[in-house]
């Protein structure tokens, strides 16, 4: 009996561990009062922004990045943000401090439109 | 014409039309329709050289001219499908140069610099002046309005244009239109001519007779070829309903750097070959990013468009030919004259 005591007690303190490793790992998505910024990254790729839907919280700066070969742009199509011309590896961030949720395209090739949910 | 490629004209036709044309018959006629493209396919390019000879010696060259289209050279590009545009663009001038027919002047159908650099363009009227044809007309491609909503560009190319760069002209008896369907596109959709040119367009043509030759020229075809891909205009309708009375329509645009053609009614689409890269088919990978081609292929899928205009037929028979052509191939062309 005595075995499984000591085994109960390891097998919880490794739960323990392994939920506090998680909490510190995450972003504050799920962090409750006081949501502090935390990064998320938009790749553009094969003329589609990935993920085409993103979801942070308040505080929030996305980072989009063109991975093509040709040049993009991510604006927002209420007029929020708008980046420069990004051509091959270049980088656009914006910081979100409102809640709601921001359509965005390419303004070169508006066939790629993406979204951003900020809670 | 062999009857491989008869099959092949045939069997491109019925895919791109469907508008109850017996297209039998206008094979028949040397794959020439009255309304103005000259359909003939050497080694899937299309080529009509021997058909233009052949006008010529009619002897019905009175005001007949030959203008060419050039498009897509996107200057300051510089990935693997092709590090040196300028010299492939030098490539396509020279070929120009060469011609037995001096083309009256040059269309640029748009993307002509990568990223709107000042140091892109100057790049570009550097080749250009080489250009034993002096005149050339341009309309703006997207990449040509990137950082200044076009500015740098009228006010280099777009002297005397109106909005972001429309115009019209005309020559020898043919009214030319160069139309923008880049500027001010909209969330999800496709080019766009917009309101303000569409009214433009429609009292340019107003009063026009409708056996004045027409040709249309803008960078994204004016024609849906791929909507995925962004592939077409959203508001062409209503521009192609303007030249509907007309009794020959040409279409030329650029974009898609291949060559796509399809005749409607009396309208004649073409879109021609990039001076830079070449982009994949339609649908046949993943995006229409510059598709990369062994380099001693490269020429064969980068060329320019020469299109002659025949007071006779009051036509305009358009011509592919590849930079890295060693001479149109005339062969597909059995036919000629015969009608």
């Amino acid at each position: 009996m005595k075995g499984n005591s000591i085994w109960f007690a390891s097998f919880t303190a490794s739960v323990i561990i392994a939920i506090v490793l998680l909490v510190a790992g995450l972003p504050s998505v799920t962090a409750n009062d006081q949501p502090s910024a935390a990064n998320a990254a938009v790749n553009i790729d094969n003329f589609v922004f990935g993920p085409p839907t993103i979801t942070v919280p308040v505080g929030a700066t996305v980072t989009w990045t063109n991975k093509d070969d040709i040049p993009h742009t991510s604006v927002s199509t209420d007029g929020v943000f708008k980046s420069k011309v990004l051509d091959t590896d270049e980088k656009f961030s914006y910081t979100f401090t409102k809640a709601g949720t921001y359509p965005y395209y390419c303004t070169i090739h508006p066939k790629m439109t993406g979204k951003v949910v900020v809670q | 014409m062999t009857d491989k490629n008869k099959d092949l004209i045939d069997q491109k036709l019925q895919d791109l039309n469907n508008d109850g044309v017996d297209r039998r018959g206008f094979l028949k006629c040397m794959a020439w329709a009255g309304t103005g493209l000259v359909w003939t396919m050497s080694a899937g390019i299309p080529s009509s050289r021997a058909f233009a000879k052949t006008a010529h010696r009619k002897g019905d060259s009175g005001g007949d001219f030959t203008f060419v289209q050039i498009s897509d050279s996107h200057i300051g590009f510089n990935k693997p499908a092709n590090p040196d545009v300028t010299a492939t663009l030098q490539t396509a001038i020279n070929k120009i140069n060469a011609m037995p027919h001096k083309p009256d002047f040059i269309i640029h159908t748009g993307d002509l610099s990568q990223l709107s650099k000042p140091s892109e363009f100057d790049t570009l009227d550097q080749v250009l002046k080489g250009a034993s044809a002096k005149q050339i007309y341009f309309v703006p491609g997207e990449h040509d309005m990137l950082t200044d909503n076009g500015e740098q560009y009228l006010q280099r190319y777009g002297k005397g244009t109106k909005g972001s760069g429309w115009s019209s002209f005309d020559h020898k008896g043919v009214h030319f239109v160069g139309l923008v369907n880049v500027a001010n596109l909209k969330a999800g959709g496709m080019g766009s001519l917009g309101h303000e040119q569409l009214e433009w367009l429609e009292a340019d043509l107003k009063g026009r007779s409708a056996s004045t030759p027409i040709v249309l020229f803008a960078h994204i075809p004016l024609w849906t070829i791929y909507p995925d891909w962004g592939w077409g205009t959203d508001d062409s309708e209503q521009a192609l309903s303007y030249v509907k009375r007309f009794g020959s329509v040409t279409v030329l645009n650029g974009h898609i750097h291949q060559i796509m053609q399809k005749v409607e009614g009396k309208v004649s689409f073409h879109t021609a070959m990039s001076t830079a890269f070449p982009q994949p088919a339609p649908g046949t990978a993943p995006s229409a990013g510059p598709m990369k081609v062994p380099a001693d292929q490269l020429q064969r899928v980068l060329g320019i468009t020469d299109v002659n205009y025949l007071v006779s037929g009051r036509s305009l028979a358009v011509v592919d030919s590849p930079l890295g052509d060693s001479g149109s191939s005339p062969s597909g062309n059995g036919g000629t004259g015969g009608s």
